[in-house]
């Protein structure tokens, strides 16, 4: 009886929990602005899209103007993904790569708690040595009051996750969410006939960068009419997609794509279909090198839509052009969000590098490539 | 003397109910899906399994003398981390490097064995501890991200099959190394006379070692044993998926769980190499049945929760109604 009362129970919850998802993460106005986003001609210096932005809107930095070396300081959610490994070091990089114009780069991680990461705000602009504040933010509404507190006594940079205010100097981010579920979802869409079979493959639920690439894709499928067989959370665990994947091979269902919210498993779900004796799937992945290279060695009709980690040396940019009175893109800095097509794909590989770097970090030409990345000389 | 003659009967009860559990649950697979009756889909099937049958014949070990191995899932992400960062594609390397990770692996099982025996720190403390510090080291090593990358021979073990084999259609590679192994843990148990040591160590270590058994030394054996299994598990689980950081997460509970619902006692004193077996096969049919039938994330958690209680709820009901 009681085991009937909790099944009740968490089928309501996980539905009502369903409907909030579907409304905090389907914003149209939102998918159509990332759309434009997607197609505008980025300005900044070319071949350098970290120090690009889209659209025309600055901000005036000249209160901010302090001359001499600075002192940067940063306030990390945590480096608990390869994403965010690569990410760092891409930060670490930028800042060598500046020499002199750094005096200091106090870096503190937050290891992923949204009360340590106020707690480190609070010390950092307590202590007073920081000239500016950068802050990838843990989670958007917990860190809200500690950087908007930390924005009235000195200019705070964010980037990745935002916050709810517009006290910071800038929000610096790619695209975004819908961007990334436009590019895959478009490419897709493209390659199958009209009542063909999609898998969605995605890491975890309820994240909100992760539910708005699925529901741009999912908004894109409805419209061109084909089937999302099914919507799995693979927790980022290669032997767990590749057994969901098998198990829907076995089930005899027809997949003629595979999508995928972020592409660290990518190579593990094509397995799946090597295992069964089966023809590639049309896939989407990520810009991750060992999904490159199968594409390019297995000649798969494949996308690699992104959420560039370059995005990491722009704060880097944004902090010395801010403390040298500098205007910068502002208040929001969006950088372009490209996705890697079957024409730019060799581009970006580099065998040296390891199979979960992200190729599009921008980090060649940065101090200690490939070594700083995990790659071998 | 009287309890070591009801033995052989607790165990004969004990093979029974796990593998009925089985294959219950393997008929509910076929219900839903039925082209699981063909043969090459139960070897895929076994293939994908092999990794927690091992794990729990080598957890089996511990519980046995009365002990808990909490650091297998760690051993497992370590293996597949070291694996890739040492042989880094290299098909030469192979096997030098499986001969490192089985040392690497004795290494381990000795300090939790030589911990709980000597130190006189309980199990479950110990192996947590070696959990902690294993994954602490598996992450500093690799950086946080997966680095290296596993050689084509390195991932045949748990992921080549051979196709058209007569009777069974495909046969995996992974299920000749699950048999082979399989075939030395039971001797270990039932073949020599280490089973009946550490099911005395298990059930009243003071009254084993009156007896003259050598407790540390069963206790030391076991926790060696099972971090090798540990390693085997991680190199076909390796083989299988390819380099990942998070290869064990959650293996641990799934292969204790495993001896439980097949009828082994937490705490030693009974059990057989078949409760393992059983044990681990009925989870992963479980964890296959969810898969098939489609249910929303949160519910097959819960279910899977549930079903868990209710077995080693049965199984403890099982043994106190015998008692």
């Amino acid at each position: 009886m009681s085991m009937k009362v909790m099944l009740v129970a968490t089928v309501a919850l996980s539905g009502l929990a369903g409907a909030a998802m579907a409304q905090d993460f389907n914003d149209p106005a939102e998918f159509a602005k990332q759309r434009e986003q997607l197609s505008m001609t980025p300005q900044g210096p070319e071949g350098a899209p970290w120090a690009q932005h889209l659209g025309d809107s600055m901000v005036d930095t000249a209160k901010w103007k302090k001359d001499g070396p600075a002192t940067i300081c940063f306030s990390n959610a945590g480096i608990f993904n390869p994403w965010r490994v690569v990410g760092m070091h891409n930060f670490q990089a930028e800042a060598e790569a500046q020499g002199d114009k750094i005096k200091e780069l106090i870096v503190v991680d937050a290891e992923g708690k949204d009360e340590k990461q106020i707690a480190d705000i609070e010390a950092l602009v307590a202590g007073g040595k920081c000239d500016v504040l950068i802050v990838s933010p843990n989670t958007t509404a917990a860190l809200t009051p500690a950087v908007e507190a930390a924005a009235a006594k000195l200019p705070v940079v964010v980037f990745d996750r935002g916050v709810n205010t517009t006290a910071p100097v800038t929000y610096i981010h790619p695209v975004g969410g819908y961007g990334f579920g436009i590019s895959s979802g478009e490419f897709i869409a493209s390659k199958l006939e009209k009542g063909a079979n999609v898998l969605a493959l995605r890491i975890v639920p309820g994240v909100d960068v992760l539910e708005t690439r699925y529901s741009a894709a999912k908004t894109i499928f409805d419209e061109a009419g084909i089937n999302v067989v099914g919507s799995e959370f693979t927790g980022s665990d290669r032997a767990k997609t590749k057994a969901v994947v098998e198990d829907y091979l076995n089930r005899g269902v027809q997949i003629d794509a595979i999508w995928m919210d972020a592409g660290d498993t990518a190579t593990a779900a094509l397995e799946a279909f090597e295992d069964a004796g089966l023809p590639y799937p049309v896939i989407s992945g990520e810009d991750q090198q060992d999904f490159l290279r199968k594409w390019r060695d297995e000649n798969l009709t494949a996308i690699a839509p992104s959420y560039p980690t370059y995005q990491w040396r722009t704060p880097i940019l944004a902090a010395l052009d801010i403390l040298a009175g500098k205007p910068v893109p502002g208040p929001e800095w969006v950088l372009p969000q490209p996705a890697i097509t079957a024409e730019t794909r060799d581009g970006y590989i580099d065998e040296k590098l390891p199979p979960l770097h992200y190729s599009l970090c921008g980090c060649q030409n940065l101090p200690g490539y490939p070594a700083r990345w995990g790659g071998s000389e | 003397m009287s309890d070591a003659m009801s033995k052989p009967r607790a165990a004969r009860i004990a093979i029974n109910a796990g593998l009925l559990l089985f294959l219950c649950l393997y008929a509910l697979i076929v219900l839903i899906q039925p082209n699981y009756l063909e043969p090459g889909l139960f070897m895929n099937f076994l293939r994908r399994a092999a990794p927690l049958v091992i794990l729990a014949a080598g957890q089996l070990y511990v519980i046995l003398t009365g002990g808990f191995d909490l650091s297998v899932g760690a051993v497992v992400t370590f293996t597949v981390t070291a694996a890739a960062l040492l042989t880094n594609g290299d098909p030469d390397a192979t096997w030098p490097v499986i001969a490192l990770l089985y040392l690497m692996g004795a290494g381990i099982g000795l300090f939790n064995g030589l911990v709980v025996a000597f130190l006189k720190v309980p199990s479950i403390i110990a192996t947590l501890g070696t959990m902690l510090w294993l994954n602490g080291l598996a992450l500093a090593w690799s950086g946080g991200a997966a680095r290296g990358d596993l050689p084509e021979n390195f991932r045949n073990l748990g992921r080549f099959q051979w196709r058209d084999v007569a009777l069974v259609g495909t046969l995996p590679m992974a299920v000749l190394v699950l048999v082979a192994v399989l075939a030395l843990l039971w001797w270990g148990v039932h073949g020599i006379g280490y089973g009946r040591r550490a099911l005395a160590v298990g059930d009243n270590p003071r009254a084993a070692e009156l007896a003259g058994i050598p407790v540390g030394r069963t206790r030391i054996t076991a926790f060696v044993i099972s971090a090798l299994a540990a390693v085997t598990a991680g190199i076909l689980l390796g083989g299988f998926s390819g380099v990942s950081v998070n290869a064990g997460v959650g293996l641990e509970l799934q292969s204790i769980a495993a001896c439980v619902i097949g009828g082994a006692m937490l705490l030693g004193g009974r059990g057989t190499i078949w409760c393992a077996v059983w044990g681990a096969l009925s989870l992963f049919a479980l964890f296959t049945l969810l898969n098939l039938l489609g249910l929303p994330q949160a519910l097959r958690d819960s279910i899977q929760g549930l079903i868990l209680i209710v077995a080693v709820g049965l199984t403890a009901w099982r043994s106190r109604a015998r008692n």
